[in-house]
């Protein structure tokens, strides 16, 4: 008997403390934070798409991390974690994709262009779609070890996607070049608070998502074992 | 026995059981002409479309046929069981991979020779730029492209969605490939065989295969446990 299986979320604490500083992460970017003088409103969108690219590229690391230790110990709880964290960084990336074009429509005049950051970030979102992918594909024990193999060479690959695609061409906007932060001190403070709001959130839904993720493999694991004991 | 002749034992136990039925090959080939057949149809090529299109024209017909091939690499050997056979031999895991990888590359670059000519014919594209230049190129292409392609077929393989899984989990992952091969390409046939922009994407190619060679290398035991 696993008695040590017992999944609990998030608590309610960190509950209330996501939810106040998203609060103030929304406060300061709406209300706090001085509007660009040459793109106006549209750059608070900015706040979003950094805030959710940081905690996507942090999700396919952990995915990484997580896939090497699975391999290493096969303890299932590293692959419950990299399921997570992918599912929750391909739920980033695409806010990513979506911010970004909203504000390019508005500022460059185009939705899209195929500069290295924009492409490989459509890239990383194919590599772990197919991840997940993978994982509803394999099946029984295959689908953890196929899972982790996978993350391991998704991972290994995205350096190299972004230099072959620089290498291509290059226009994304600098914001953060070798002489500093081009931001105002208010836009720079409202940036943190943002991305801070962005990586409570990616901590609060993995471990509500470790939770569920858990708690159904025990349920169908129960399920298993009573059938075989009703001799099914 | 030395490892080398291991890997090509089962290379050549790939390429025999190939040339019974040619069945691979014969797809491959038909499948990539038929990509320049859609091709031509699709952009309704004039030469100086065509000058600009051609590179990656090409690649994509090789790409396509190759991702056909790689589908049968691992297919071909869960038929009674050949894949639990290939795991009893006396070889390295690494051996096997290595052998289907050479096989494969073979495969593929029998299709790119027969197919290259007849694309250029039909697209009535006039080569410059050096043979060995382009040789080079095809060879890290195409090497670069198997060596992920034959480890994922091994990953496929063994899912429910083999075939339409693999083309969706391979294709992220060689974008540098594409890049690299296609860019190289053009810039041979455009004349400058040995210019910095051809050498940059030599070494692009050449840093690809390798890392793609040894991490493949490395988990390919780990797609193989029974």
């Amino acid at each position: 008997m696993t008695g040590s299986i017992r999944p609990v979320g998030p608590s309610r604490f960190w509950g209330w403390v996501l939810f106040v500083v998203m609060v103030a992460a929304l406060y300061m970017i709406f209300i706090y934070a001085p509007t660009e003088r040459q793109m106006g409103d549209i750059q608070r969108l900015f706040y979003f798409h950094v805030g959710a690219a940081w905690n996507a590229f942090f999700a396919f690391f952990v995915v990484f991390i997580m896939s090497l230790l699975y391999l290493k110990t096969r303890s299932t709880r590293w692959d419950v974690i990299a399921l997570s964290s992918a599912e929750i960084g391909v739920i980033f990336t695409t806010i990513v994709l979506v911010t970004g074009p909203i504000w390019g429509k508005a500022y460059w005049g185009h939705w899209w262009t195929w500069d290295p950051r924009l492409t490989t970030t459509l890239i990383l979102w194919f590599i772990y779609v197919a991840y997940l992918v993978i994982r509803s594909s394999a099946e029984g024990e295959n689908r953890a070890r196929f899972a982790a193999v996978f993350g391991i060479i998704g991972f290994v690959d995205v350096p190299i996607v972004f230099l072959s695609i620089h290498w291509w061409r290059t226009i994304h906007p600098k914001v953060i070049d070798a002489t500093g932060i081009n931001m105002e001190p208010e836009m720079v403070i409202t940036l943190l608070v943002s991305v801070a709001a962005f990586t409570l959130l990616y901590f609060y839904l993995l471990s509500q998502r470790v939770a569920i993720e858990t708690t159904g493999r025990e349920v169908s694991r129960l399920r298993d074992r009573l059938r075989t004991r009703a001799g099914l | 026995m030395p490892f080398l002749k291991k890997v090509w034992y089962i290379t050549w136990k790939d390429i025999r059981s190939e040339f019974r039925t040619k069945e691979t090959m014969t797809s491959m080939l038909i499948f990539a002409l038929l990509v320049l057949v859609i091709f031509s149809f699709a952009f309704n090529p004039t030469p100086t479309e065509t000058k600009r299109i051609f590179p990656g024209i090409i690649w994509v017909g090789f790409f396509f046929a190759g991702v056909l091939g790689l589908n049968r690499s691992f297919a071909r050997e869960r038929e009674n069981d050949c894949l639990a056979g290939l795991m009893l031999a006396p070889v390295d895991r690494s051996a096997i991979y290595f052998g289907k990888v050479l096989g494969n590359s073979l495969f593929m670059l029998v299709v790119e020779l027969v197919t290259l000519p007849v694309f250029i014919v039909f697209f009535d594209y006039s080569v410059r730029g050096s043979l060995v230049a382009l040789g080079l190129i095809f060879l890290l292409g195409t090497f670069g492209f198997v060596a992920v392609g034959t480890f994922l077929s091994a990953l496929a393989t063994n899912t429910r969605t083999s075939e339409i899984l693999l083309p969706i989990i391979l294709f992220p992952i060689i974008i540098p490939v594409v890049i690299a091969v296609v860019q190289a390409t053009a810039s041979i046939f455009a004349g400058a065989s040995w210019s910095a922009a051809t050498l940059l994407w030599v070494k692009v190619l050449v840093a690809y295969d390798v890392i793609f060679l040894v991490v493949p290398f490395l988990l390919f035991e780990y797609l193989l446990e029974v």
